[in-house]
């Protein structure tokens, strides 16, 4: 415990450097800024709402709110896992030179886009004020649904981050996994059919689903089911032991490969 | 897991208290490999942690000089039977599908290389050690070996006090940040609070001269500037242990006099150098000790000057 304690205050500073850095030049030399972070969601929001609202025939007033807020959760975890994966191999130079826990650049990298997605979410009070949906009681959903989110991305990241080190294809195969991922999560759609079909299963098993489920349940006021919480939890225990686990089990040998 | 703790004797104690704000923590690590390899790290108490038998390693070849003093002090670093392996594929193996193949018809194979085979040896506080050999007889692998970067394939690495690693200066920065961001997050890798640096900011930049260009991006800099930046974190730290490799003979005479005279003027403090170079001259004037290497094997230790005729006549073969 002892240990813990003197590991966490040692690498405190480190870390926040790390996360501090992506927050910093991810924005660097742009106009708006950060900014930004509330006009992509915004943006793109607008286009799906006219495409599928159209297409689908869908007139719900509550539209724009149900896609803004998967959408949201959705881009977190994919930009989240995508650096993560990337992470290693970018600080090669760094690994090379000096010994630091390893694990940090991962996780650093997945901390530095929670606290983008953490601004970004402002705009859902403002997609919320034009859908005239105002909040309920049920709004404490927000809370478990961002800490599976946070934990299963962070198991997501460490288990890439591994994999990328040793194979480079990680990289490509997990952006066709993410788009793969993207339609699988009713981000645009609803989900009724599709629950009702043979292929519920789909939704049922697919964690980042259950997670926008309860995410979404907490914006527009409705209570996410006892299934998607508990498949929510277990999967993001899950991918975390599962990630340390095979982080720590290789992390001795990346300075081989990189 | 957690260190025992006795009660520290009063020196220790004052002396730590002392340095707390000014530098990194004062450790011990000692660094494990083969079966149940692990890094044990533990801020500096009381001086119970030095592996038995510290006084009569290096094959006797220390004390030859009838220096019984140096049994008395402080061991900083020692290197217990260490060996590093390296497996060489023979294909180049990155692509998950040709793993897969590969795998599927056990057919990886591996060249074992041993880098580093069974070296041991101990330096005491303020002794300064060249390590010398020809390209390949793995100097950068010793020193990353006992900076932590590598984990020993088997034996040990033991090391006590603050540690200024100044390997491939001028790598490692962001090139997207500028010199001042760069600054704080190399000294947060190398362990520098932030106090820390913010008291050394001035100093680093003064020393590589680089007030002009504080805000530039790195990307923009010459070599010879990330260097010299480089060089001035790592040794803003007032350091037990220095690690030097190949860095005195970086950047241009000017500033290679400065930095060989910023290095000299660290040695009044104890201050213990393992010091990679090619140039013979000045491991004769940096260091007191010195190990020929070859192959991976440690072929002689001892006093600089004998070990360094004894190198000269090697190559001269």
């Amino acid at each position: 415990m002892k240990f813990l304690i003197n590991h966490i205050k040692r690498y405190r500073f480190l870390l926040g450097e790390l996360v501090k850095k992506g927050i910093r030049l991810k924005y660097r030399r742009s106009y708006l800024g950060v900014i930004w972070s509330l006009i992509e969601p915004l943006l793109t929001t607008v286009v799906l709402v006219i495409v599928f609202g159209t297409l689908f025939n869908n007139k719900k007033p509550t539209f724009p709110l149900y896609i803004i807020s998967g959408r949201l959760i959705y881009t977190f975890f994919s930009q989240s896992t995508k650096a993560a994966s990337k992470s290693i191999r970018k600080n090669a130079s760094m690994i090379k030179k000096v010994y630091v826990p390893k694990y940090l650049y991962p996780l650093s990298q997945v901390l530095f886009n929670y606290v983008i997605f953490m601004i970004s979410l402002i705009v859902l009070v403002l997609v919320a004020v034009y859908c005239k949906t105002p909040p309920t009681f049920l709004i404490w959903q927000m809370i478990p649904a961002l800490v599976f989110l946070l934990v299963i991305s962070v198991g997501a990241g460490m288990v890439l981050s591994t994999m990328d080190v040793f194979f480079r294809d990680t990289e490509y195969l997990w952006n066709v996994m993410l788009m793969i991922i993207m339609y699988l999560c009713a981000i645009f759609y609803y989900p009724e059919r599709l629950l009702k079909s043979g292929f519920a299963w789909i939704l049922k098993y697919n964690p980042l689903y259950c997670i926008i489920d309860i995410f979404r349940g907490s914006v527009l006021g409705y209570m996410a089911t006892a299934w998607d919480y508990a498949y929510a939890a277990a999967f993001s225990i899950f991918a975390i032991v599962f990630g340390i686990f095979i982080f720590d089990k290789k992390q001795d040998e990346f300075i081989l490969h990189i | 897991m957690a260190a025992q703790k006795n009660a520290g004797d009063k020196d220790t104690e004052e002396k730590k208290k002392e340095k707390v704000l000014r530098r990194p923590p004062e450790e011990e690590i000692i660094i494990r490999g083969g079966k149940g390899a692990s890094i044990r790290r533990k801020e500096i108490g009381p001086e119970s942690e030095v592996p038995s038998g510290t006084g009569k390693v290096a094959g006797g070849n220390a004390p030859a000089n009838g220096e019984a003093l140096a049994v008395h002090k402080e061991v900083a670093v020692k290197v217990d039977h260490l060996s590093m392996k390296f497996n060489l594929s023979q294909e180049k193996l990155d692509s998950l599908k040709e793993w897969f193949i590969k795998f599927l018809k056990r057919d990886i194979k591996y060249d074992e290389f041993w880098a580093l085979k069974d070296i041991n040896f101990t330096l005491y506080k303020g002794e300064r050690l060249g390590i010398l050999g020809l390209n390949g007889a793995g100097k950068s692998t010793l020193l990353k070996a006992i900076a932590g970067v590598y984990k020993p394939t088997e034996g040990s690495v033991y090391r006590k006090g603050v540690l200024a690693p100044l390997l491939e200066l001028g790598a490692g920065f962001d090139m997207q940040y500028t010199a001042r961001e760069n600054i704080y997050l190399y000294g947060a890798v190398l362990g520098y609070s932030k106090e820390f640096i913010d008291s050394k900011f001035d100093e680093i930049i003064k020393f590589s001269e680089l007030q002009k260009f504080i805000d530039v991006p790195l990307k923009n800099y010459s070599s010879g500037m990330k260097t010299r930046l480089g060089f001035a974190i790592c040794t803003a730290v007032d350091p037990d242990i220095l690690i030097l490799d190949e860095v005195l003979s970086v950047g241009d005479a000017k500033f290679r006099k400065k930095s060989e005279k910023k290095i000299t003027s660290m040695f009044s403090s104890d201050v213990t150098v393992l010091f990679v170079s090619h140039s013979l001259a000045q491991v004769r004037r940096i260091c007191d000790k010195a190990m020929i290497l070859d192959h991976g094997k440690l072929l002689a230790y001892g006093d600089v000057e004998e070990i360094a005729d004894r190198y000269e006549e090697m190559t001269e073969k």
